[in-house]
């Protein structure tokens, strides 16, 4: 739950922006990025994932290092895991804050 | 993008290792607490005690959301899931979390529909494709995970989904640092800040500690370099007399926070006046409920809870733990009767927590010690 988990968004929605198709360490997954509204991310961009939720924008190397970090925490395991369990793939749009 | 596992820039590592035992010297001793259960967990890992000289002692925060949740409130939790038609749906760190009639997972055993979610998102798929049943989601973490549950609860109040609800155990850290500056066996000399929440939060609520306790506060970063650098910073403030805010992990945090997360919690969530942290008690204003405008969604207003309170088991020491008072190996349970396989309290549950982390690595080390001395 306290994972920060670092996703390559390889897909937006084209009906909903709060949704977008995440490549965690070729584990692909739908996570919502209502709450970078303020600041949006694109295509290629990288982000921080939580519970679902992308948190922040980072770069590609901080992507790099925060995977570093959860291996060498022994959590690589745990977040593939994780991310292979968000199963919000049919998540209609609206929901934003 | 590849997993690899080794620590990087290692020379970068013993410069600032040996800048943190220039800066500490040998005069006084260090009191350093981090605040952050993943903070917890990292040091342990990497080994950074081994690292830092003797008179830095670090202390080990309540940033570990399932570790200070009182025991009554999984008890709470369970028994609105046991009425009909109820699926309990939870975070995996929650599944082994005994409550007095034991952990959500044994509930399972016995036939309760208990189910693990990665995202309060999940738990609102789980509604929708169960109408005839009601999914109330068991939320836990601090201001990291609270907006998520928020942004959750705002689609289900959009979408008119009625079969579902959340449990709010949503905790905010301010408020836990405060009571453990006010404690009376408080001998911290400075704070290693949580990161993640403070991308939420931003650095700015940290000022208070500052200013008025003068106590310094890093946000740091989870790498050792991270880690070790933060040291370095609150070093610094300390030999020269200063306290402030300083931001370790500005590539992640930022100053003001994160605005839209923000939003959605106040949209969500009102402050409780009180709430119970295990080992810490109560304390006031610590935790969030949900306001009147989301009451349809919120599992305390739409069924009866109990309001069960339980104390720890008698011989488990979890709040002095948790006050940093003792070190989790001398506890009277550690290792026996309490063990991350048969966890009694839940320090020893979470790999966050400080006696789950103290068990996987330093008994280890310490066994492996006694093994090699005694084949020597």
């Amino acid at each position: 739950m306290c994972l920060a988990i670092p996703g390559k968004i390889v897909e937006i929605s084209p009906d909903n922006q709060d949704s977008a198709l995440v490549d965690v360490a070729g584990v692909r997954r739908r996570v919502n990025l209502s709450l970078l509204q303020d600041d949006r991310p694109a295509l290629g961009d990288w982000v921080l994932i939580h519970v679902g939720f992308a948190m922040s924008k980072i770069s590609e190397q901080d992507a790099l290092d925060q995977m570093h970090t959860l291996q060498m925490l022994g959590e690589s395991e745990a977040v593939i895991q994780e991310v292979s369990g968000y199963s919000a793939d049919d998540a209609p749009p609206g929901g934003s804050a | 993008m590849r997993f690899v596992d080794e620590f990087r820039e290692p020379e970068l590592i013993s410069k600032t290792a040996e800048e943190i035992r220039r800066l500490a010297g040998t005069d006084r001793h260090y009191c350093i607490m981090e605040i952050c259960g993943g903070h917890t967990h990292a040091i342990y890992r990497f080994g950074l005690k081994d690292i830092l000289p003797e008179n830095i002692e670090l202390i080990h925060g309540p940033g570990c959301p399932v570790c200070v949740l009182p025991m009554g409130r999984i008890d709470d939790g369970l028994a609105i899931a046991q009425q009909p038609d109820v699926i309990f749906a939870a975070f995996g760190d929650m599944m082994r979390v005994p409550g007095a009639q034991g952990s959500p997972l044994e509930h399972k055993a016995r036939g309760m529909d208990v189910r693990i979610v990665y995202s309060p998102s999940d738990a609102l798929k789980l509604a929708r494709l169960n109408p005839e049943k009601h999914v109330m989601f068991f939320a836990i973490g601090f201001e990291t995970t609270a907006p998520s549950t928020a942004l959750t609860m705002m689609r289900a109040k959009a979408e008119g989904i009625r079969n579902f609800s959340v449990f709010c155990n949503h905790v905010t850290v301010i408020p836990a640092i405060r009571a453990i500056l006010d404690s009376p066996d408080m001998r911290l000399d400075g704070f290693i800040g949580p990161g993640h929440v403070s991308t939420v939060i931003g650095c700015r609520p940290y000022e208070w500690i500052a200013q008025n306790e003068h106590k310094p506060i890093v946000v740091s970063g989870f790498e050792p370099l991270d880690l070790l650098q933060s040291m370095v910073m609150l070093l610094r403030q300390l030999r020269s007399g200063e306290a402030k805010v300083e931001n370790q992990y500005k590539r992640v945090v930022t100053w003001e926070g994160n605005p839209a997360a923000l939003r959605a919690m106040a949209e969500v969530f009102e402050v409780r006046p009180y709430f119970e942290w295990r080992g810490l008690g109560l304390i006031p204003q610590s935790a969030l409920r949900i306001n009147d405008k989301y009451a349809e969604w919120d599992a305390e207003q739409r069924f009866e809870v109990p309001g069960i309170r339980v104390s720890d088991p008698k011989a488990a020491q979890c709040g002095e733990v948790l006050r940093g008072v003792l070190k989790p190996h001398q506890c009277r349970l550690f290792g026996r009767e309490c063990t991350p396989d048969r966890p009694v309290g839940a320090l020893m549950v979470s790999s966050e927590g400080s006696c789950a982390a103290y068990h996987n690595y330093e008994h280890r080390k310490a066994a492996m010690v006694t093994s090699l001395s005694q084949t020597a």
